[in-house]
C-alpha cells in the first residue's frame, strides 16, 4: 500500500486552521526562525480518512478474532469504557488545574482515590499509586520504592533474584534501577527451585521478582515459604501482576507475602492494548512502603473533599508527570464497577477453565513439557514439530492463514520452541475450536507435508518480511532513504 | 469442557492455591449494569470543572483535535490489537508507526525516531540515560529553562545511580552561556536543554551545541511540537537527541494521560536509542511491508543488557498523532503555529497594557509567556476561577521566590473577545 507521502499534491489540505480574529501578525528574529520546511503530506480530509481506514483494515484485531496471545491477556474490551473515558468533564480536564483551585477536579480525584480503595482490596495491599504508565513502567517504580526502603535502613543492598522464566521486563528494570541480577532456574515442576532458591540468598538480598502464576501458567505453592526466606534477611517480594486474571478473587498477592505489586490493567482490566499501548501499570504496597509512594497522592479529607497531598518527605517523587494514564484508569473504573465481587471472581474461573480445555485438546499433537494442570494459560514445545523441520514460528504463521492470531512464541524461554497460550475468560468454547483445530490441522501437517510450512502465511496482505534486511539496510525515516 | 479436561469441577483446577492462600478479604461492591456505570461515571464527571476558559499550558496545550483523529483512532482494528509481533497481521499498524516516524523526523529534522515513549518526561530521561551509554560519561547539565516537571521525573529516576547533576540559571529569560561554559568539561554526558523553555522564551542553541560537541558532549533538546511549525529546529541547531510531549498533536488533556514522548536523534546513535522502531523491508515476493526492527536492543531479547525496560509504549497514542500531522499537512502546521503566535501576541500587548501586569520578555515567546502581578499569583488565579477562567499557571508552585509571577499559554482555541475579557477581569481580579 502506498504511503501517505506517495499521496500527498502540492497545496491540498486536509484541515482549515480558523482564520484570525486578532489584527496582529507576529513575527520572530530570522536567528529563530526554521529554514527547512516540515515535510508532512499535503492530503485532504478524505486521503487521509481513507489511508487510515485502509491501514486498519490490514490490522488483525481482537474485535475481529481469537487472539491467544500468551501472557498478553487479550481479553474483549468492553464498548461502554470507552464512552466513559470520552465525557467531556475528562477528557478536557487539564492536569495542573488542581494549582489552580483543587476544587476544580473532584471528579478526576474520586476516580483516582475509589480505584487506590479497589486494586487494594482485589490485591491485599495497603495503598496504590496510579502514575505509573505501563507494566515495565510500575515495575522499575516498583524497584525504586524497593531501593528507597533499603537507604532508609541503611540495608546494604546489591542484587534481585528473578527466575529464568520471567518476562524481559523484570530484569531490565532492575538494572536500571541500579541492582545486580541473580536468575534461578525453574525445576522439573515448572516452578522456582526452592533449594536452589535458598542457596542464593544472603544480606545482600534486596528482593525478588516473582509473576504468580508464572510465566507457564502454573502457581507456586511454596510461594509463601519464598516470601519467609526473603523477608528473613529484609528483602522485598515484588509481584508482577501480568498473571493477576488468574488470581481473581482466588487469592491476593498482599496474603501470599509480597510487598509491592504492579497490575498491567490494560491486561487483567480491559483496557485495550492499543496497538502497543498506551497501558497503565498501577503499583501497590504493604504499609512499611506507603510513604515512599511516588508524589502527588490522592487523600478524602475529613469533610469528605479529595485532594492531592505533596507532604511525604520520603518519597521517591514523581515517576510520571502527573496521575498517570488518567483515561486508562477510568476505563478500568468502569470495568470493575461493571463486574463487581461476582464478575471479578468469574474472570479467574473462565480463565483457567479456558486454558485448561485448550491444554487438554492439544496435548495429544504438541509436547506439553509440564504437563500438569494450568492455571490461565499453557505452554507447549513444538519440539515435536521441530524434527520435521517445523517450528514454533511455522506453526505462528500457519494460523496466520487460518485467520487466528497465533499464540505467544519463543517465549518463556526456557521452553524450546514454546507455544503459549491464554484464551481469557471471555473467549467461549464456539470461539476455541476452530483454533484448537487448526492448531491440530498444523501439527498434522507438519507430519505429512512439512515442506509446505516456509510458504504460509499465504492469505494475508504480505508475505514474510526479510527482518535481516530490515535491520542491515535499516529504513525507518521516509525522508532518509538511500 | 470440564469432562474434556477431566475435572468435577472448576475448583478442582485450583487446587494449587491451598486453603491458606486464600484471600483474607474481598470486599468489592456488586457488579452494576452498563447504564448504572455509565451514569454514575457522568455523575462523577460532572464534579470536574472543564468549561473554564483556559490560559494554562505549562507543557501541556489545549489544541483543537479534528473530529478525524477521533474517527479513525476509534477504529477496533488499531486500538483492540496488541504490539505487532506478528509483521503480517499488523502491517496497518506498522505502516502507521513508520509514517508517523517519518513525520516526528521531518518536522524536527532529525534522521531517526522511535515508534513512542510514555511522555516527554519520560522521554528526556530515557535520553539522558541514552547519552550516558554513548559517552560513558555520569556528569548531566540541565539548563534552568527545562521544565520542572520533567526535572522532577528525572530526579526521582536517578537517586539510586551514580550520577552528578548540575543545573544552569535562566538569564534574561535564556540559557546563561557563561555558566554553561563554566561547567561542561570532559567528564560531562550531556547537556538538556528546552526550547521554548519552561517560561516561554525562545532560543538559539547553535552556540551551546557547537561548544559541547568540542567537549564530547552530546545535546538533549526538549522541543514542542506545534512551535516547530516556525522555530528553528533542533536538527538545524545540530542538537543529538530530541525529545517532547506530542499531546499537542491530536491528543486530548485527559487529565495528565495518556500522553505522548517522541524521541528522535542521529542515525550514528540508533542502536543506542530505546524503544521500538519500525523498519521497512520487503516479503519474500518483493512487496514493501514493516517490521519492528533492531529488536536485539530490547528487554524482550537482550533482558538485562537491554538499552530500556520499556516494552508497552504508546502505539495508538502515536497513530493518533500520525493522523493529525496528516491532516494539518506542510502548510496547516505553518498557518498552526502563526495563529498561536499571533494570538499570544495579542494577549500579550492586551495584558501589557493592565496597570501593575508586567511583561517578561527579554527574548522572544511563541504561544506562552510570563507576567509579573502586583499581587500573589495564586491568589489573583483564584478570583480568575470564580469569573470562568484558568488564567494559568502560578510559577511560585515551583519556584518560591516568583511568588507573583504567572505563566501564560494562548493557543488557537482562544478568541479575540475571550483574550480581552480575560485582560478586562484580570485587572477587575488586580484592583479588588
Amino acid at each position: 500500500m502506498q504511503l501517505i507521502f506517495e499521496k500527498s499534491v502540492p497545496e491540498r489540505k486536509g484541515f482549515q486552521v480558523p482564520k484570525s480574529d486578532v489584527s496582529m501578525k507576529a513575527t520572530i528574529p530570522g536567528a529563530y526562525i526554521r529554514k527547512i520546511d516540515c515535510l508532512w503530506p499535503e492530503v485532504s480530509e478524505l486521503d487521509v480518512v481513507r489511508h487510515f481506514t485502509r491501514l486498519s483494515n490490514l490490522n488483525y484485531s481482537l474485535d475481529a478474532n481469537f487472539y491467544p496471545l500468551g501472557s498478553c491477556t487479550m481479553k474483549y474490551n468492553p464498548k461502554f469504557t470507552e464512552k466513559a473515558a470520552s465525557i467531556k468533564g475528562f477528557a478536557n480536564l487539564h492536569p495542573v488545574l488542581p494549582q489552580l483551585d483543587g476544587s476544580l477536579v473532584q471528579g478526576g480525584l474520586e476516580v483516582l482515590f475509589e480505584m487506590d480503595q479497589l486494586l487494594s482490596e482485589i490485591t491485599g495491599m495497603d495503598n496504590f499509586t496510579m502514575q505509573p504508565l505501563a507494566g515495565a513502567h510500575g515495575e522499575l517504580t516498583g524497584v525504586m520504592l524497593m531501593a528507597a526502603y533499603h537507604r532508609a535502613k541503611g540495608n546494604k543492598k546489591k542484587y534481585i533474584i528473578i527466575p529464568d522464566s520471567a518476562h524481559g521486563t523484570n530484569p531490565a528494570s532492575a538494572t536500571i534501577a541500579g541492582y545486580d541480577i541473580v536468575s534461578v532456574p525453574t525445576d522439573k515442576n515448572g516452578v522456582l527451585s526452592l533449594k536452589d532458591f535458598e542457596a542464593k540468598i544472603t544480606d545482600e538480598l534486596a528482593g525478588v521478582m516473582l509473576t504468580s502464576p508464572n510465566t507457564l501458567g502454573i502457581f507456586n505453592s511454596n510461594i509463601d515459604k519464598i516470601a519467609d526466606a526473603v523477608h528473613k534477611v529484609d528483602g522485598l517480594m515484588y509481584y508482577d501482576g501480568a498473571n493477576l486474571n488468574a488470581l481473581l478473587g482466588r487469592a491476593r498477592p498482599g496474603d501470599l507475602g509480597f510487598d509491592i505489586v504492579h497490575i498491567n490493567l490494560h491486561k487483567t482490566f480491559a483496557t485495550p492494548h492499543g496497538g502497543g499501548g498506551p497501558g497503565a501499570g498501577p503499583v501497590g504496597v504493604k504499609k512499611s512502603l506507603s510513604k515512599f509512594l511516588p508524589i502527588s497522592r490522592v487523600i478524602k479529607k475529613d469533610d469528605h473533599t479529595y485532594a492531592l497531598d505533596y507532604n511525604y518527605p520520603e518519597s521517591i517523587g514523581y515517576v510520571a508527570p502527573f496521575y498517570g494514564n488518567f483515561s486508562v484508569i477510568l476505563k478500568a473504573y468502569a470495568y470493575i464497577l461493571m463486574l463487581g465481587k461476582e464478575g471479578l471472581r468469574e474472570i479467574s474461573d473462565h480463565a483457567v477453565l479456558n486454558a485448561n480445555y485448550i491444554m487438554a485438546r492439544l496435548k495429544k499433537y504438541y509436547d506439553l513439557p509440564f504437563d500438569r494442570t494450568c492455571m490461565h494459560e499453557c505452554v507447549f514445545s513444538a519440539s515435536k514439530q521441530e524434527k520435521n523441520g517445523v517450528h514454533a514460528n511455522d506453526i505462528a504463521k500457519f494460523l496466520i492463514d487460518k485467520g487466528f492470531h497465533p499464540p505467544t512464541v519463543y517465549f518463556p524461554l526456557i521452553v524450546k520452541e514454546a507455544i503459549m497460550i491464554e484464551p481469557t475468560e471471555t473467549e467461549s468454547k464456539q470461539e476455541m475450536d476452530p483454533f484448537i483445530e487448526a492448531m491440530i490441522e498444523a501439527a498434522q501437517l507438519s507430519e505429512s507435508h512439512p515442506d509446505q510450512f516456509k510458504d504460509f502465511p499465504k492469505n494475508t496482505p504480505v508475505s514474510r518480511p526479510d527482518e535481516v534486511k530490515a535491520a542491515k539496510d535499516i529504513i525507518c525515516n521516509h525522508f532518509l532513504k538511500k | 469442557m470440564l469432562k474434556v479436561i477431566g475435572a468435577k469441577s472448576i475448583d478442582d483446577l485450583f487446587l494449587d492455591i491451598k486453603s491458606r492462600h486464600q484471600p483474607k478479604s474481598f470486599n468489592i461492591p456488586s457488579g452494576l449494569s452498563e447504564f448504572e456505570v455509565l451514569e454514575r461515571v457522568r455523575g462523577i464527571a460532572s464534579k470536574n470543572d472543564a468549561r473554564l476558559v483556559s490560559f494554562l499550558g505549562a507543557g501541556f496545550y489545549d489544541h483543537y483535535v479534528p473530529e478525524a483523529v477521533t474517527a479513525l483512532t476509534s477504529r477496533a482494528e488499531f486500538y483492540t490489537a496488541y504490539t505487532p509481533y506478528q509483521p503480517e497481521s499488523s502491517q496497518g499498524i506498522l505502516q502507521a508507526l513508520y509514517e508517523y516516524q517519518s513525520m516526528i523526523a521531518t518536522l524536527t529534522n532529525m534522521d531517526v525516531v522511535n515508534a513512542s515513549l510514555y511522555d516527554g518526561g519520560t522521554a528526556l530521561y530515557e535520553a539522558m540515560m541514552m547519552a550516558i551509554r554513548i559517552n560513558r560519561r555520569k556528569k548531566i547539565v540541565m539548563d534552568g529553562g527545562v521544565s520542572p516537571i520533567y526535572r522532577k521525573i528525572i530526579r526521582s529516576y536517578t537517586s539510586n545511580l551514580d550520577i552528578e547533576f548540575k543545573e544552569t540559571p535562566i538569564v534574561h529569560g535564556r540559557a546563561d552561556r557563561e555558566a554553561i561554559k563554566n561547567i561542561l568539561d570532559d567528564k560531562t554526558s550531556a547537556i538538556i536543554l528546552q526550547n521554548p523553555n519552561f517560561f516561554g522564551s525562545i532560543d538559539d542553541h547553535t552556540d551551546i551545541i557547537k561548544q559541547a560537541h568540542k567537549l564530547g558532549i552530546l545535546v538533549i533538546e526538549s522541543v514542542y511540537p506545534i512551535s516547530l511549525g516556525i522555530l528553528k529546529t533542533p536538527g538545524e541547531m545540530d542538537a543529538d537527541i530530541v525529545t517532547g510531549e506530542g499531546q499537542s498533536l491530536g491528543l486530548s488533556l485527559n487529565f495528565g494521560g495518556p500522553y505522548l514522548g517522541f524521541m528522535a536523534t542521529k542515525e550514528k546513535y540508533i542502536r543506542k536509542m530505546p524503544g521500538r522502531i519500525v523498519g521497512q523491508t520487503e516479503d519474500k515476493n518483493g512487496r514493501r511491508c514493516f517490521v519492528n526492527t533492531l529488536q536485539a536492543r530490547e528487554q524482550h531479547i537482550r533482558r538485562e543488557k537491554a538499552t530500556s525496560n520499556i516494552c508497552t509504549n504508546v502505539a495508538l497514542c502515536a497513530i493518533q498523532a500520525a493522523i493529525f500531522m496528516s491532516l494539518l499537512g506542510k502548510q496547516g502546521l505553518k498557518d498552526l503555529a502563526q495563529l498561536n503566535l499571533d494570538k499570544a501576541e495579542f494577549a500579550r500587548k492586551t495584558l501589557e497594557k493592565i496597570e501593575g501586569v508586567e511583561v517578561k520578555r527579554s527574548s522572544p515567546t511563541f504561544n506562552e509567556f510570563t507576567i509579573c502581578l502586583p499581587k500573589k499569583a495564586k491568589d489573583v488565579v483564584e478570583k480568575m476561577v470564580q469569573k470562568g477562567f484558568a488564567a494559568g499557571f502560578p510559577l511560585s508552585r515551583y519556584y518560591p521566590e516568583m511568588e507573583n509571577y504567572l505563566l501564560v499559554a494562548v493557543t488557537e482555541k482562544r478568541t479575540k473577545d475571550e483574550i480581552v475579557l480575560f485582560a478586562n477581569n484580570l485587572e477587575g481580579a488586580l484592583c479588588s
